[in-house]
């Protein structure tokens, strides 16, 4: 069976773009990681055109983002305020990171710019996290400890300070919004809500209690995709609303079962198959940067295709 | 017998009367449709060419899709990464390119002909928008026509035109799934010792219908809406699914 997507111009298999959505909610579920890092590369994979790829996937994050916010919510678990800073930074971000996609589609690199960054923000933090499993299974050594609330660091103490009494913050608002600026460009250009950047600056950056950092990034996400799924829509026109449903209906349904199978896999394992994840999609990215393409020569319709 | 047999029946009918009446007339066809339509059950199209000719000759039928602009960009190793370098444009390209003929083409037409009319994949008439130089332009020009006929929207093969007796021709066309939409021209000519002697053009009409069509228009005409739309839909999808499974 084929479905048309009416964007993106061509059929697809939706048991495919179904089975693919159920597989990254899964993982993304059971590793308590947003997927689209995966996702993106793997609508590339079926043909479907880089833009609408990115677009279309900012969409899904949407959905992902609420049901992910939902649970944590009800544990409280989610500092609004906070969460409002980062929004602030992360729509100047989106807004800004939407621009510099058109004009770089334009100019013909935007594919290489998501490659690149891509490549720069996984391996980057792949290789944290692999030191971060090293020392725990292989040295056998605890994860670090917080020895006080949180510490002081100089990034603190940057003009505009600011009481975030639920994470019991007193910190520059700079910090947090520029963060978030930082997020929202990452979902406009790679369409992924960047949570393996966001969750460990928001630890380490701003030393927040880790109980709340999943649940408020994941609330900022809900904004920032949605602000860069809307400005897509009015700008790029590529997002294909056909091909997020199918996503969503997959993607939910994944996340779901892979957040019940998650107190089955013991969180050293879950970390390590994460960094796992992250590392071999950028080496894959990598290697198709430096090695020479098959064919030399693409050919571009006005569409953008 | 379905209606579209029926319609070809008819189709044959007519042409033969027509061509049986009309002394002046050399050369009559039409296809079995004039209007291919998108929807989203869309795995491709095929459609019928019926013809007549009262001379003998060879008959020869030209595909092409809306001309558009295309970029053709390589890419080139800098610093060790592969990035996009030079491009080209060519414009006016067709964006779909077939052709059908009843014996081979180097049999039944001289290169001249072949040239002025754009018959066969290696004489599509491609104008670059700025002077290319040589070797340049023939590269750039055989990677447009290599990638497209990649994606099947250029066609280097040539598609059978069977006589059914002496003067009716029939010629089967097929379009993929990712066929471009607007306005096509079907060129059909008949030639006689390598040379066009008659060409007739009809029109086909390639466009997205029904659902499909709803969802391409609203995300083009009324993007605010439809970008709201698709913010709203996501939020209640991603809320439903909370509150479903909060009770499995």
């Amino acid at each position: 069976m084929q479905i048309y997507l009416p964007i993106a111009q061509m059929p697809v298999d939706p048991i495919v773009v179904l089975a693919m959505g159920a597989l990254v909610g899964l993982l993304s579920g059971l590793l308590g990681i947003g997927g689209g890092f995966l996702m993106t590369p793997l609508l590339i994979f079926i043909g479907i055109p880089p833009a609408v790829a990115v677009a279309t996937q900012s969409n899904q994050l949407v959905a992902a983002s609420v049901s992910g916010v939902l649970a944590h919510w009800r544990r409280r678990n989610v500092d609004f305020k906070l969460g409002i800073v980062m929004l602030l930074g992360g729509a100047i971000g989106s807004i800004i990171g939407v621009a510099l996609f058109a004009q770089l589609k334009a100019l013909g690199q935007i594919d290489l710019v998501i490659s690149l960054t891509y490549v720069l923000f996984l391996g980057a933090v792949a290789a944290l996290m692999m030191i971060d499993n090293f020392k725990v299974l292989v040295l056998h050594r605890n994860m670090p400890m917080r020895r006080r609330l949180h510490e002081h660091n100089a990034l603190h103490r940057l003009p505009l300070r600011m009481r975030f009494p639920r994470s019991r913050l007193y910190i520059s608002a700079l910090l947090p919004l520029m963060i978030g600026f930082v997020g929202g460009l990452m979902v406009a250009i790679m369409g992924i809500g960047g949570g393996f950047i966001l969750v460990p600056a928001m630890i380490y950056l701003l030393g927040m209690p880790i109980g709340l950092v999943a649940g408020t990034s994941l609330f900022q996400i809900i904004f920032t995709t949605g602000i860069t799924t809307f400005l897509q829509a009015v700008t790029t026109h590529a997002v294909d609303v056909v091909l997020a449903a199918v996503l969503i209906v997959g993607g939910v349904i994944g996340a779901q079962v892979g957040t019940k199978l998650s107190h089955l896999l013991k969180p050293e394992y879950s970390r390590l198959a994460h960094a796992l994840i992250v590392l071999i999609v950028a080496l894959k990215l990598a290697f198709d940067l430096f090695t020479m393409p098959d064919n030399l020569f693409s050919v571009i319709t006005p569409g953008g295709q | 017998m379905n209606s579209r047999a029926v319609r070809l029946v008819v189709l044959i009918l007519a042409l033969a009367t027509v061509a049986g009446r009309v002394g002046a007339q050399t050369l009559t066809a039409d296809l079995s449709s004039h209007v291919i339509g998108i929807t989203t059950g869309f795995v491709g199209a095929d459609l019928v060419l019926f013809g007549t000719t009262d001379r003998p000759g060879d008959i020869i039928v030209i595909v092409r899709g809306p001309p558009t602009d295309l970029t053709v960009r390589r890419k080139e190793k800098i610093l060790g990464v592969w990035i996009n370098g030079s491009s080209a444009v060519f414009h006016d390209a067709p964006s779909f390119y077939a052709v059908a003929a009843s014996h081979p083409l180097v049999d039944i037409a001289s290169q001249e002909s072949m040239n002025r009319y754009g018959i066969g994949l290696e004489n599509v008439k491609l104008q670059p928008s700025r002077p290319i130089p040589e070797p340049r332009l023939t590269e750039f020009r055989a990677a447009l026509l290599s990638n497209q006929e990649k994606i099947d929207l250029y066609r280097r093969g040539v598609a059978p035109v069977t006589f059914l007796g002496e003067h009716l021709f029939r010629a089967d066309m097929s379009f993929p799934a990712n066929v471009p939409t607007g306005s096509y021209s079907v060129e059909v000519v008949l030639m006689s010792g390598g040379d066009v002697v008659s060409a007739q053009t009809t029109p086909l009409i390639v466009s997205r219908i029904g659902f499909s069509n709803g969802v391409f228009v609203v995300a083009h005409r009324h993007a605010v809406f439809y970008g709201l739309g698709a913010l709203t839909f996501a939020i209640a999808a991603g809320w439903a699914a909370g509150a479903v499974f909060r009770r499995v």
